[in-house]
């Protein structure tokens, strides 16, 4: 794999500026809310710059190979090293992880949930941000494991201190599950970094070495990381934290679990577990589409079922997320396309609905399907958005969704070679039916919450987007439109990182 | 006789390298030293001796530091029976600052108590000092004397609020469970001197033969003395005296013997598995492996049903204490410099977390007066500092990157995996999923600490004595570094020579 190193502080830079950040805020005084919100501010939307700089310097015409490279002795006698880098697959999460975060502090500079004190809660959601932006940008395994485990701890806390009723159980769960997975992944990674020779732990050394690996190693090897990624995704039968983290999580940290968090476990597949053990990434690759179907239809009926608007959306993360692993599954550059873009669209479509759930939460005090309603009369803004996300969800053409559902649906009729065709074109028909539920259940909650006469009368709060949701939604709204018109913009630079990364498969 | 007359008349005082045992006279002096000024100074200037205390084990690293740049890095004294390397280099160096951090958690507590302060001084320094010898010992009389040295000292420590029930109960099973596992481990050590003919530990590596005429009996020894060291590090199921001594001791005691102490009998157990008994491994190996599995295990599942905080972490550290064997039960194969440095990495990393956990305690309960799990309700809405520095030293406990305690089980499973076999496989993974396990109680804390309301409502701040918050900023900035950049511990684990240093 090619190697880029020009402007090689750009990433370091990017991704530890949250943390000068935390340092600042912890010398802030609590009392001072304003100097709190505004140091927040300030860091992210540096951050952004920061990002917005990556971009502009991106080069576009080699997206297939990794830039801004920095490698840097870290843990020498682990032969660890600080390896950092990034390319079309990498890019577009890390810049959404940055924007992502922007957005919640300004949403959360009107929104402060339940018990208050912003210094701990901007803290925790600046150390989140270098761990997720870390995550992506990571070329070492020892480096990749610090960062993804880095986030834990803070969306443990934000969700046990300011999240609802279940809150510290909701918390737990989650923290459990993702530590079991990581628990295991480490394993996995040691496992690998032995088996080629104990000679790196860096990603692009791994590629070209795992291979060798014996194939029953590999599929042992490739268990250890599929726990670890798949709860994290989450993928069907590793999923139950998920609807119970979402729902307790203040809405703040639903929009970072459902825009960046799930994305660490599919993005681990993409970048990982399948290049380094092709192999075993042959054999397991059934067994994932047959979860992701079975997760695509689970999450379906699960949405039918719920009373509640925010466990509905979660539900659904477990649908959608179904269809980036069964476009994962296929091992083609066209399924893993469909993936990567799928990943990014999810994060902007169900970001931008669990940020519509706060605020029907906050206004109407409940999330209850059945207590809402007429909102297009009462709240006509917030109706409409809530609309345009619900299509763009349910895969609606000329919106971002669309695109990461109809390819990944598509490439299941043609799997790599090596994977049976039949049963990958069964997973293509049972897919193809979820998106018929994933229309009913939400175009259900649509008519069930917007329209119709209100009902309550006793909502002398209900109002319609503030000036801060509307700064904080826009940038969201125009990059679902935006993407769904010209997908290209993703699928060009994502396509030739794909094609790189699925070179042992033949394209 | 003839045996003995020879040697008698053959005897010539041996060459002392005065260099080399700097630390140890430094530490035999202030002990002295803390014990005259003890009976000259009037009650009201008692604080003078934890100064002394303090400024003794500063002074008795510099010769640590002094020794450790010297060129000459391996320095063996009367017959290769006490050899200064760089692995017992770093060991002094950690027991040294591990017991001056021990002096600052202990200053306020001493002060505030009504008992007898020289006498604790003078007792932590000994035990101290027994611990330095441990590190050198390469001998099983010098073993056996380091160990006694350490331990009786700590028998009475436990022991030292005198009119506490408690306290009496915790000096008393430790001091009866004590002697039984020293009794053990001598007479095994008798059935080595029997076979060997020798007490040196590289001659015993050298005749230990397994499929030799006396195998039964060399099989019987390794396991007494493996036996005698489990109870020193409360390996399950030899573990049972450590929740009630943790209990009833002084806290600052508790925080000293689930660090320091058993750091050392970690130690003596290293270098007596890798110098003697590296040709009885078939016999060790699996017992070993059988007790970390037990030890993670039994400790953390019974940590998850403690309501009282100290016995929380006396689980907590039995099971802490089966990762440090985790690498130990793969130790006489090719994986043995790993395993060494991960038993060494664990160990300098959990001092760090530990102390800085009991710091935190020790603070908290000056104002709670109380160990239950449920009195921290809270903290971190009226004490956030506490209540962060907590978090830290507890998620560090239970292994989360970026914090100091990931690079020790990281180190741990990195030496089952070069060592390869199924069973080191199947160990790392009951390893992988106990470190899940362990999260419940640490964030069962956590959760008080953050999530619960303050008891009674109570909400007045707590004043942390500057000793305290000294060792808390120590400990906590040690847990940052060793997680961010595990190199520098690493570095002093990797001692690739530790077994070919003896010879000498």
């Amino acid at each position: 794999m090619q190697m880029i190193r020009d402007n090689n502080w750009v990433l370091s830079v990017g991704t530890f500026l949250p943390m000068l950040g935390v340092i600042a805020l912890l010398v802030t005084p609590k009392a001072n809310e304003a100097a709190i919100k505004m140091v927040a501010l300030l860091t992210s939307v540096a951050t952004v710059i920061i990002g917005i700089f990556t971009l502009v310097n991106f080069d576009f015409d080699q997206a297939g190979a990794m830039q801004f490279v920095a490698q840097t002795d870290w843990i020498p006698v682990i032969k660890s090293t600080y390896f950092i880098g990034v390319d079309g697959i990498s890019l577009p999460l890390y810049l959404l992880s940055m924007v992502v975060t922007l957005l919640v502090v300004i949403y959360s500079l009107d929104h402060i949930p339940s018990p208050g004190n912003p210094k701990a809660f901007f803290i925790l959601m600046l150390i989140l941000q270098t761990g997720m932006a870390g995550t992506f940008i990571a070329q070492d395994l020892i480096l990749f494991f610090v960062f993804f485990e880095l986030v834990l701890l803070p969306m443990y806390f934000m969700i046990g201190v300011w999240g609802g009723e279940q809150r510290q159980y909701a918390s737990l769960k989650f923290f459990l599950y993702t530590m079991f997975g990581s628990a295991l992944m480490l394993v996995a990674f040691l496992a690998i970094f032995f088996k080629t020779g104990a000679e790196s732990f860096a990603i692009p050394y791994l590629v070209e070495n795992g291979g060798g690996i014996a194939k029953n190693v590999q599929v042992w090897i490739f268990a250890g990381m599929f726990i670890g990624f798949a709860v994290k995704v989450p993928m069907f039968p590793f999923h139950t934290w998920l609807p119970d983290a979402h729902t307790q999580a203040p809405t703040q940290g639903s929009v970072i679990l459902a825009a960046i968090l799930l994305k660490l476990g599919t993005y681990g597949f993409v970048r990982i577990a399948i290049p380094t053990l092709p192999d075993a990434a042959i054999e397991w690759a059934p067994w994932i589409g047959g979860l992701a179907v079975v997760g695509i239809i689970y999450g379906a009926f699960g949405c039918l079922a719920q009373t509640d608007m925010k466990r509905l959306i979660a539900f659904s993360s477990v649908a959608h997320m179904g269809f980036v692993m069964l476009g994962i599954s296929t091992l083609t550059s066209f399924g893993v396309n469909a993936a990567v873009f799928g990943m990014v669209a999810h994060g902007l479509i169900t970001g931008m609905l669990f940020f519509i759930a706060g605020s029907v939460k906050e206004r109407y005090h409940t999330l209850e399907i059945a207590k809402l309603g007429g909102m297009l009369t009462q709240v006509p803004r917030l109706g409409w958005i809530l609309g345009l996300c619900s299509m763009a969800s349910l895969g609606l053409p000329g919106l971002a969704g669309f695109w990461g559902e109809f390819p990944a649906i598509l490439s299941a009729y043609n799997p790599a070679d090596g994977l049976n065709v039949s049963v990958y074109r069964t997973y293509m028909v049972i897919a193809a039916l979820g998106t018929v539920f994933a229309a009913a259940y939400l175009l259900w909650l649509y008519q069930r919450t917007a329209f119709g006469t209100p009902k309550g009368h006793d909502h002398h709060d209900v109002h319609d987007v503030t000036t801060y949701e509307w700064v904080a939604w826009l940038p969201l709204l125009v990059a679902i439109v935006a993407f769904g018109v010209v997908p290209n913009l993703l699928f060009g630079v994502i396509d030739p990182a794909v094609q790189e990364t699925l070179r042992a498969f033949g394209g | 006789m003839s045996l003995v007359a020879s040697s008698a008349a053959a005897w010539t005082a041996p060459v002392i390298d005065y260099h080399a045992l700097a630390p140890e006279i430094v530490l035999a002096v202030g002990l002295s030293v803390v014990l005259l000024v003890d009976l000259f100074t009037a009650e009201r200037n008692k604080w003078l001796l934890s100064v002394l205390t303090g400024f003794t084990l500063l002074g008795a690293t510099l010769p640590v530091l002094t020794l450790a740049i010297h060129d000459d890095s391996v320095r063996s004294l009367f017959e290769g029976r006490y050899v200064v390397d760089e692995f017992s280099l770093v060991m002094k160096g950690l027991f040294l600052l591990a017991g001056y951090v021990i002096v600052l958690l202990s200053s306020a507590y001493v002060e505030e108590g009504d008992y007898w302060r020289g006498e604790y001084w003078f007792l932590l320094l000994t035990s101290l000092l027994g611990m330095v010898m441990m590190s050198s010992s390469r001998d099983l009389v010098s073993v056996f004397v380091a160990l006694e040295f350490l331990s009786i000292p700590a028998y009475m420590l436990a022991a030292w609020r005198k009119r506490d029930l408690r306290s009496n109960e915790a000096g008393v099973k430790y001091f009866l469970l004590g002697v039984f596992a020293s009794a053990v481990m001598l007479y095994g050590m008798s059935l080595l001197y029997g076979v060997a003919n020798s007490t040196l530990l590289v001659d015993i590596g050298e005749s230990i033969d397994l499929d030799g005429d006396f195998a039964a009996v060399q099989a019987l020894a390794v396991v007494f003395v493996v036996v005698g060291f489990a109870f020193k590090v409360s390996a399950v199921p030899f573990h049972t005296w450590a929740p009630d001594t943790y209990e009833g001791a002084p806290t600052p005691v508790t925080a000293f013997l689930s660090v320091a102490s058993k750091a050392a009998g970690f130690i003596a157990l290293v270098v007596v598995l890798l110098t003697a008994f590296p040709a009885g491994r078939d016999v060790w190996q699996p017992f070993v492996w059988v007790l970390s599995a037990l030890t993670m295990t039994i400790g953390n599942v019974f940590a998850l049903r403690q309501t009282n905080l100290v016995r929380m972490i006396a689980y907590s550290s039995v099971s802490q204490g089966g990762f440090v064997l985790m690498p130990l039960a793969v130790a006489g194969g090719a994986a043995g410099d790993a395993a060494l440095r991960a038993v060494v990495v664990y160990l300098v990393v959990y001092a760090a977390t530990n102390l800085g956990m009991f710091g935190v305690i020790l603070a908290v309960s000056r104002k709670t007066r109380s160990s239950d799990i449920a009195s921290l309700g809270g903290l971190f809405s009226y004490a956030p500092a506490l209540g962060v520095l907590l978090t830290i030293f507890l998620a560090s406990l239970a292994g989360i990157p970026p914090l100091g305690g990931w690079i020790g089980k990281f180190a741990a499973f990195q030496a089952l995996l070069t060592d390869a076999t199924p069973w080191a496989y199947v160990l790392a993974v009951i390893g992988a999923v106990n470190s899940v396990i362990a999260f419940g109680y640490y964030g069962n804390v956590m959760r008080e600490v953050w999530m619960r309301p303050v008891p009674h409502g109570d909400n007045t701040p707590i004043v942390t004595p500057s000793s305290l918050q000294i060792a808390l900023g120590i400990t906590a900035v040690a847990t940052l570094v060793l997680g961010i950049l595990p190199g520098v511990v690493l570095h002093f684990g990797d001692i690739a020579n530790l077994v070919g240093a003896f010879g000498g």
